[in-house]
């Protein structure tokens, strides 16, 4: 297993009585890159906030790197953190900016030089090292702060929504740079994000938060394939679920019988759950597959109407309307050319699964 | 056109006064309301009237004093106001900081005089009226003025500077002298020369806690223009109008908003 850097035992916080944290326990690894993920409010920044020492728990504990951070304020503490808004010192220089929290610990002044042009050579932002933050771009500035708060080398990097600002192009080509550089640097980096892409793209795992607890961690493809909850696989990419009650076990599967659906559906993946408990059978778009012929027998499948399209270039979503009135998202490759006879609005169709493509979640 | 002539009304109104009160200046003659031509020889007199330079280097002494009093005091107030939410009281504190805004002046110059008077008989000090007591006296309204302009300053500021420079492991007091401090300098320049202009200008408070050998500028104004008006008067307001609009242009200036980074 691997080796525990912060341990979050049991900490709640409170502002007056909004529960903005509550009783949240939860270990990081040394060296992961790990995610918050969760809408607005759910907490995520204020736990983050936490490990910074900029809020105080109202109860609970932190340890970081095996000391208690109870009552330790921010400056002592073994971490930094990259701010949303970068909060780059508008008075100072690039190199003055990157120095700054060498000059805190009586660095020599040659060595701070050295690590400045180290750390700006990292973030390839070595020729603006005399510019102010306003003569910078949002990209160049998100680089600064990213090169400012790496270079006490703090055991943890927290960064709160790093990407947020940038526009959609940088954004997308930052997320694959700041996970490059943090495999070069070896620190633990703790992101918070509202972006489900970003931290499924950057993360090694994700804590799922809602409403200050955390609903699911796990890797990014255990959080996709096997969301523990509703709320998981609603929050994370499209779903289609389905209302039922478990009818019987069958060998390693389990029959979910689907009052929406006409049917009893086979599913591979679920929790111990007793004959007749109440659960919805999800299964996301793009593990549906469409055919004019009726699928194999060891298929889950429904007849529907093809109803709405979109042609997305690479992919194409359909919008299946069943008998029953209830209509299901599917996506299918575009594999070959469109044009030639693939599935179109108000054909007749199969929507097929595999019972291991989806997963019954309590309701 | 309605409009512009309504503007120049707008303006001959607020300033030919002043525009007058400058022209007649440079008046030739004894009295101030005849023209008698051209001169500087008000100007001379004034250079050569003891009495009322050293009012002026009293005033200025005592206006240095003030505005940098009153910044440091101010700027404190405002940093407790903005940076510390919720302490018991602090309604109670905002409001009497913001009280000599509107108390007239009359009440605080009273109120002032009776203070004085009081702690010169219970303590001994402060021993009669001076310069000292002037001092105190504008150092306790002028400091409003600054606090307000610093507090919409500090309110403007993204408190997350102050939270990245703890973060890299600089002190809070440290963090207020690198970071916060040189952030909110135009709003403590701008404070300074507010409360500068201010106590350059009173008479009010002035002539309650002032007293024998402690005479500033506008009371020296105030009373020689009971005795009738003499053309120095006019030289003398000209200076006055001079530095005071100097310095309010300079406030100007650090007031205006820069690009923030």
């Amino acid at each position: 297993m691997a080796e525990t850097i912060i341990s979050i035992d049991a900490v709640s916080k409170s502002f007056g009585s909004f529960a903005a944290v509550n009783r949240l326990s939860l270990s990081i690894h040394r060296g992961e890159f790990f995610s918050l993920l969760g809408a607005s409010g759910c907490g995520k920044t204020t736990l983050l906030r936490m490990l910074a020492g900029l809020e105080q728990p109202s109860e609970g504990r932190i340890v970081i790197d095996g000391t208690d951070m109870t009552g330790v304020p921010p400056y002592l503490r073994p971490v930094n953190m990259m701010f949303q808004s970068y909060a780059l010192f508008p008075h100072m220089t690039v190199e003055q900016n990157v120095a700054f929290g060498l000059r805190q610990e009586g660095w020599p002044k040659d060595r701070i030089r050295d690590k400045v042009q180290e750390m700006l050579d990292l973030v390839q932002m070595a020729p603006f090292g005399r510019r102010k933050p306003a003569q910078l771009s949002g990209g160049q500035r998100q680089r600064v702060a990213l090169a400012r708060s790496l270079a006490k080398e703090p055991k943890v990097l927290l960064l709160d929504e790093p990407l947020a600002a940038l526009d959609k192009k940088l954004r997308e080509q930052t997320r694959l740079e700041l996970v490059k550089i943090q495999h070069r640097v070896g620190i633990t980096f703790i992101m918070v994000t509202h972006d489900q892409e970003e931290a499924m793209t950057m993360s090694s795992r994700i804590a799922v938060m809602k409403a200050g607890s955390i609903e699911q961690i796990g890797a990014p493809v255990e959080i996709y394939e096997y969301p523990a909850s509703i709320f998981v696989a609603d929050f994370i990419g499209a779903a289609n679920m389905f209302e039922g009650s478990i009818s019987r076990h069958h060998d390693s599967q389990v029959m979910v019988a689907c009052p929406d659906l006409g049917r009893d559906v086979a599913v591979t993946h679920a929790p111990p759950l007793p004959v007749g408990a109440a659960v919805k059978v999800m299964v996301r778009p793009e593990k549906l597959l469409l055919s004019r012929d009726e699928p194999g027998a060891q298929m889950n499948w429904l007849r529907g109407r093809i109803g709405d399209m979109a042609y997305l270039g690479g992919l194409s979503a359909y919008h299946i309307e069943l008998a029953s009135g209830l209509s299901v998202q599917a996506t299918q490759a575009n594999l070959k050319h469109v044009d030639g006879g693939g599935p179109s609005s108000g054909d007749e169709v199969y929507v097929a699964w595999h019972p291991a493509n989806a997963v019954v979640l309590v309701q | 056109m309605i409009l512009l002539l309504l503007l120049a009304l707008g303006f001959a109104f607020l300033y030919l006064p002043i525009v007058l009160l400058v022209i007649y200046s440079f008046n030739a003659s004894r009295l101030v309301t005849v023209w008698g031509g051209l001169s500087t020889k008000w100007y001379a007199v004034l250079l050569h009237d003891d009495k009322v330079l050293d009012a002026a280097w009293l005033s200025l002494k005592v206006a240095v004093i003030t505005a940098t009093a009153a910044t440091v005091l101010g700027t404190l107030a405002a940093v407790v106001l903005v940076r510390f939410r919720r302490f018991p009281g602090r309604t109670l504190f905002s409001g009497m900081i913001a009280a000599p805004l509107v108390m007239p002046e009359v009440i605080t110059g009273l109120a002032m005089l009776l203070l004085f008077i009081a702690m010169e008989q219970a303590v001994g000090w402060p021993s009669g009226r001076s310069m000292t007591t002037i001092v105190i006296a504008h150092i306790t309204f002028c400091l409003s003025f600054v606090t307000v302009v610093v507090q919409s300053r500090l309110v403007q500021m993204d408190i997350s500077l102050e939270e990245a420079a703890l973060d890299l492991g600089a002190r809070p007091l440290k963090v207020f002298f690198v970071i916060t401090l040189p952030l909110i300098a135009p709003a403590l320049a701008a404070g300074w020369l507010l409360a500068f202009t201010l106590s350059i200008d009173d008479v009010v408070i002035s002539a309650f806690v002032t007293g024998p050998g402690a005479t500033t500028l506008p009371i020296v104004i105030f009373s020689k223009v009971r005795l009738g008006v003499s053309p120095e008067i006019n030289a003398l307001a000209t200076v006055v109008i001079t530095v005071v609009g100097v310095a309010i242009a300079a406030a100007g200036r650090f007031l205006r908003p820069r690009p923030q980074g």
